[in-house]
């Protein structure tokens, strides 16, 4: 049992570039749900807008990364304008189903084989981001490693973990202004009281559309980081429980706070990648029974992802508002 | 496509997904590296590739020992238990339109497998000439249409009483649904191989347990606990996430089919050909939807869930047990569900992700009928599983679950409330 290696793989998901989207997603939803009351079961979508309006205008259309970078969170936008109109007016429940529903089509849409000659269809997308890395200013040789003992990173991944940072502290930064103005008030009024909101003469239906904008180009900005990373995008990693793990980071860390979704986001993979790594290196162990062993090999992570669904039970019934939250934000107008 | 017809002249089409030499392999390999498969590719030139094609294969006494979907890339493998000869058969009706078995090339294919290799068997498709007539095919698309909405309708039976009673939607749903057929492949195809028909009933049982249990052990304390909706509904979300990986670490992630009634010769109804296994789902669903129909209409136990309904608290202080009224709800609906479940199993076979992939279309089935009316989820599921089935004529496979949940988002823009729900006031 070695727990240097499962610290330092814990430690480099926390902070490496999958926590990084993570927390882009949360942030978004922390805007959709956590200040306006949205219940968005969608936002996989809008990652999946960003990704691959980023990587299909490269790879497709031959454009340079930076125009993939703008149509991507471009698609992001239209797409919260095109759900917006039709499912803003429903029921809280059938919001969330018919965004959950949305985010699905389009998968399904992008994966198909119909769509081969322009997504890449099942086949995946994939991209030169070189564009990006032509910035890295980190020596990037062979052997350069950043960090300390098992928790390190090579030059590439933490020019693209830099960016990445700095890109969430500069949107929790925006949030963080935007909600404590005027507007934010009215945001939050509408997800205390929608009618309240209404006879005070505000817009709900305005405010509501522009909640869903903004949080979904976030949670692009996420996708949009994603397809730099792992150089394209492929159908498959943007199944609806995505949106789920971004609800586990929000809820983790405190849905209407304005780091929670970051702390939550860095939490979620510290912990999630440490029970994988541990359960990892426990299978090997030579003391273990046989039959437990068998058991437990290469199911780590369909136990890692069962953990995140005991989290979330264990959270709603202990801690509702999540670790830095505010218990009285959590009481909204849901009908 | 058709362009790569002209240059060429010819359609060939193919197939090579050929893994390992197999003379390399000696048979009765100990280490078990390489398991004893057949498998292939379902591709059409270079660029399109059919997924979701169904291929099956039996053994030479016609017993069927496996089957798989084609995935994104046209690649299918079945395991099979050991050396032998068996027949493959290609599904020609999951191809997409227009596509079919190239002429010369039957439907059945044998195949000969050493131990311990893996052989590739060939489907050469090409661009159908007009096969079946327009009317047989869409009658045939028709009834699956029928059978996989009454799959739905009776799994969003449940889900449509529990959130009537209680307020709860419920996201584990899915996995209700799944465990049901899970539980009844254990004890048809594991433990003891029971009939199908005793492993169903059991699995029923089982499953109306579960629900009692569940509805007892914690949603009950967490409605005392008074929980907002949307707390509630991050626990069904993490409920299910938790159903689904337990059942996938004990039953594995591989599609699984039942022991019985799995290889069955079509019976001809005028343009139908129907197995026999399609008959009695379509024919037992309908009785068990009536049989639930006619306890809500006619009994006491009925008449106290409609009450509970439209107002617990008013049924509450007129003397019903709102409390055993819901028990009941959640016994009946996490039964139900099962049993949904284990018709779909019989149908697709059985896997972790089985019920969750149910859940989007049931979900949409209860609103297009309208949140909480019975009679709505019956029919928005019906209309959700025919819209599926027959939109197959036009468009391809792949696509079919858009089509549904296209139709509920323009519905919901025309009818926010449903076909059959009250209309309320929101946003």
């Amino acid at each position: 049992m070695d727990f240097d290696i499962i610290f330092g793989n814990a430690a480099r998901a926390a902070f490496g570039p999958e926590a990084v989207i993570l927390a882009l997603a949360a942030i978004g939803l922390n805007v959709h749900f956590g200040f306006t009351g949205l219940l968005n079961m969608g936002q996989v979508g809008f990652m999946l807008l960003g990704a691959y309006g980023t990587s299909v205008s490269v790879a497709t259309f031959g454009w340079s990364l930076w125009v993939g970078v703008v149509v991507g969170l471009a698609l992001s936008a239209a797409l919260a304008v095109a759900l917006g109109f039709p499912t803003l007016r429903l029921h809280t429940v059938m919001f969330a189903i018919v965004t959950i529903a949305s985010a699905e089509i389009i998968r399904i849409l992008i994966g198909s084989t119909d769509a081969i000659g322009l997504t890449g269809g099942p086949l995946s997308v994939s991209i030169d981001a070189g564009a990006f890395y032509d910035l890295n200013p980190y020596p990037d040789g062979p052997r350069d490693r950043y960090g300390i003992g098992t928790f390190e990173f090579t030059g590439q991944q933490l020019w693209v973990i830099t960016v990445g940072w700095a890109v969430v502290a500069l949107v929790t930064l925006a949030v963080s202004l935007a909600v404590r103005s005027p507007w934010g008030r009215v945001l939050k009024s509408i997800r205390e009281d929608e009618d309240a909101a209404r006879s005070l003469g505000k817009n709900v239906f305005s405010y509501k559309m522009q909640a869903l904008i903004i949080g979904g180009v976030i949670a692009g900005m996420g996708g949009v980081i994603d397809a730099i990373k792992t150089s394209g995008a492929d159908p498959n990693g943007f199944r609806p429980q995505v949106t789920f793990f971004a609800y586990t980071a929000l809820l983790l860390g405190g849905s209407a706070t304005y780091l929670g979704p970051v702390l939550g986001a860095v939490l979620f993979w510290f912990l999630r990648e440490w029970i994988e790594s541990f359960l990892r290196q426990l299978t090997a162990e030579a003391w273990l029974p046989g039959a437990v062993a068998d058991f437990f090999d290469g199911a780590e992570g369909v136990i890692s992802v069962a953990m995140v669904g005991l989290a979330l039970i264990l959270l709603m019934l202990l801690r509702p508002q999540g670790i830095i939250g505010n218990r009285t934000e959590m009481q909204m107008d849901a009908r | 496509m058709r362009k790569w017809f002209a240059l060429t002249g010819f359609a060939l089409c193919l197939v090579l997904a050929w893994a390992g030499p197999a003379a390399a392999q000696s048979s009765g390999d100990a280490d078990g590296a390489q398991p004893t498969a057949l498998e292939g590719t379902l591709r059409l030139g270079f660029d399109q590739f059919f997924a979701g094609v169904e291929i099956t294969v039996a053994d030479e006494s016609g017993t069927r020992v496996g089957r798989a979907l084609t995935d994104a890339e046209g690649r299918w493998s079945v395991p099979v238990p050991g050396a032998g000869t068996y027949r493959v058969t290609i599904d020609e009706s999951t191809l997409p339109d227009g596509i079919g078995l190239r002429q010369g090339y039957e439907a059945t294919a044998e195949a000969t497998v050493a131990d311990g290799a893996s052989r590739a068997v060939v489907f050469a498709v090409g661009e159908a000439p007009k096969g079946t007539p327009f009317g047989e095919r869409a009658a045939q698309t028709v009834f699956n249409g029928l059978k996989f909405g009454l799959i739905i309708a009776m799994s969003a039976l449940g889900l449509s009483l529990i959130y009537g009673t209680t307020g709860l939607v419920n996201f584990a749903h899915g996995e209700m649904v799944t465990f049901g057929a899970v539980i009844a492949w254990y004890f048809n195809s594991s433990w003891g191989g029971l009939n199908l028909i005793a492993a169903a009933v059991l699995a029923v049982i089982v499953c109306g347990m579960l629900g009692a249990g569940l509805e007892q052990g914690m949603f009950r304390p967490l409605r005392r606990r008074r929980l907002g909706i949307f707390q509630l509904v991050v626990v069904t979300i993490g409920l299910s996430l938790l159903g689904r990986q337990a059942i996938q670490l004990f039953f594995g992630a591989e599609p699984l089919p039942y022991t019985d009634f799995q290889v069955q010769q079509r019976w001809e109804f005028g343009p139908w050909a129907v197995t026999p296994r399609e008959l009695v789902t379509v024919v037992v669903i309908i009785a068990v939807l009536l049989a639930v129909g006619l306890l809500f209409q006619f009994t006491r136990f009925g008449k106290a869930t409609r009450a509970v309904s439209d107002n617990a608290g008013l049924a509450e202080a007129s003397g019903i047990d709102v409390d055993r009224i819901v028990q009941m709800v959640w016994v009946m609906g996490a039964a139900l569900a099962g049993l949904g479940g284990v018709f779909q199993g019989l149908d697709t076979d059985i896997d972790p992700f089985l019920g969750f992939q149910l859940l989007l279309l049931i979900f949409a089935g209860v609103e297009l009928g309208g949140l909480g009316t019975a009679f709505g989820a019956l029919a928005g599921s019906l209309i959700i599983g025919m819209s599926t089935e027959v939109s197959t004529l036009w468009i391809s496979p792949e696509l079919k679950f858009v089509v549904p949940l296209v139709a509920l988002i323009g519905v919901l823009l025309l009818r926010p409330q449903g076909l059959f729900g009250v209309k309320a006031r929101v946003g």
